[in-house]
């Protein structure tokens, strides 16, 4: 038996020292995302791996809940005869909350799956391995430049995802239903704030950023070089960035929005 | 055990005879519990990680299955150490990754995709990419595992080639007797974490003591067991003796 003895009192070193350890991790990640910059070609292929193969689920996803929001925006809305506030509602809705959160979802099933895939198949393979007899830190040739890739992703996306969000809000609302036009983007304009509302989204979507590139990258280094440690990663990275988003959001907007 | 330039050293023995662990040893992935591998002069486990890949930089491991990055061409492979690990010019970079890809005869496939070779010729390029920073130590970790007998007369004449052309130490780590002996210099047999025998080819197969002749002839009794060693006996496992 152990020198420390008593079960609990060795888990909860155990947790803590994993925690330390995922810490650590992650400040060794940021420091050498920052160093990766010196190859640009390196984090520009992943940009594109990362964030051009995920435009498309984002942009399509973006446009529906666009739809759906011009819809049951107007049907509350009407209630209180102030349909021509449909812009603004829908553009809030986007830009404070559904943007940064369903982009990251989307995108942590997408695009973070594939990279803890990746990465625990590179261990799998003995690639990390080999890396490392070649001298080569893995953390920073494979790791860093995709974590930099995915944190200047995310909020490009939610970016995108919220414009076509409006741009579908638009079609329903206005040419489907027949809202006043120029009410639509009159209100809009008038009633978001730039730095309230647009600046605290991109926040969330940086914090997101570095969360599910984290997460993912976290979780495929540490994967068991197995065909099923590599599954049970994947299925880890979506279930942990995805309550991680949630409550972050949480927390994030409780933080933002609770002075007003 | 020692290593030297210019021989080609085969480790022997059964599965988890160890042989493996002493190329992780050796490379400094693995931290030894007791003992020291001093490489050039230096004693690996005491030295930071700056030390410890300056030492990896002047070795080269072939993989068992090759572990190519599969995100990368054969080229780029190939180039990847030079690319890590000098500031050369990209023409530089080319001719140099063409050379090694030619010495394992396979600059013609330069432009393909990992997922396109063979194993010889993944083994092959894997070959090209240990080389590539021209280091005076080589490891080849079972080198002749699944090939078939074409391909592994071509990895067994590079390896001895490229011994005793580039002048390195040769670590062989097999249990193919016949294809280790042939190029090896010199042998250990591992049996059950130890060294069981050392010696010349010629030496080990002349050689009276049970444990190499059991390995050579590969018999089934002899002092390596057939059974694992198990804590009850066959009859108790069955519940016929208490």
């Amino acid at each position: 038996m152990s020198a420390t003895g008593f079960a609990p009192v060795r888990k909860v070193i155990d947790a803590l020292q994993r925690v330390g350890y995922g810490t650590r991790f992650f400040l060794r990640l940021c420091l050498l995302a920052l160093a990766s910059l010196r190859r640009p070609r390196l984090v520009i292929d992943q940009i594109h791996f990362i964030g051009n193969y995920s435009l498309s689920i984002i942009l399509v996803s973006g446009l529906l809940i666009g739809f759906v929001l011009g819809l049951q925006g107007y049907y509350t809305l009407r209630r209180y005869g102030s349909e021509e506030a449909l812009g603004l509602l829908v553009t809030l809705s986007l830009v404070r909350e559904l943007g940064p959160v369903v982009t990251a979802l989307l995108f942590a099933g997408r695009a973070g799956t594939s990279l803890t895939a990746e990465v625990g198949l590179m261990k799998a393979g003995e690639q990390i391995d080999a890396m490392q007899m070649m001298a080569v830190d893995p953390v920073a040739r494979v790791l860093a430049p995709r974590f930099l890739a995915a944190v200047i992703c995310m909020p490009l996306l939610a970016a995108l995802f919220s414009a076509m969000g409006v741009l579908g809000g638009y079609l329903v609302g206005v040419q489907m239903i027949g809202v006043d036009a120029g009410s639509f983007w009159s209100q809009m304009q008038g009633g978001v704030d730039w730095l309230l509302d647009v600046g605290n989204g991109v926040v969330k979507s940086i914090v997101f950023g570095f969360t599910v590139a984290f997460v993912a990258l976290f979780v495929g280094y540490e994967a068991e070089p197995t065909p099923e440690g590599v599954s049970r990663a994947t299925t880890t990275t979506v279930v942990v960035a995805s309550l991680a988003i949630l409550g972050l959001d949480f927390i994030l907007t409780a933080l933002m929005f609770s002075s007003h | 055990m020692r290593f030297q330039r210019g021989r080609v050293v085969a480790l022997i023995g059964g599965s988890g005879s160890g042989k493996t662990t002493i190329l992780r040893l050796i490379g400094g992935l693995l931290k030894p519990r007791a003992g020291a591998v001093t490489f050039e002069g230096k004693v690996l486990h005491t030295l930071d990680r700056d030390g410890l890949y300056a030492a990896r930089r002047r070795m080269g491991l072939l993989y068992q299955f090759g572990a190519l990055f599969t995100d990368l061409t054969v080229f780029e492979n190939v180039a990847f150490p030079l690319r890590e690990h000098t500031a050369l010019p990209e023409h530089l970079i080319r001719d140099l990754t063409l050379l090694k890809l030619n010495a394992v005869g396979l600059r013609g496939v330069a432009h393909f995709q990992t997922s396109q070779l063979s194993g010889g010729m993944a083994r092959r390029v894997a070959l090209a990419r240990a080389i590539a920073l021209d280091p005076p130590l080589i490891m080849y970790d079972e080198p002749f595992a699944g090939l078939d007998p074409i391909s592994l007369a071509t990895v067994a004449q590079l390896i001895r080639q490229l011994n005793d052309a580039l002048n390195v130490a040769s670590i062989l780590v097999s249990h193919d007797i016949k294809d280790a002996f042939a190029i090896a210099d010199y042998v250990y047999l591992l049996a059950q974490g130890r060294i069981a025998a050392e010696g010349t080819p010629a030496q080990m197969q002349a050689s009276a003591d049970p444990t190499v002749r059991q390995f050579l002839d590969g018999d089934i009794d002899g002092p390596v067991a057939f059974h694992h060693a198990s804590r009850r006996s066959l009859q108790q496992d069955l519940g016929l003796e208490p």
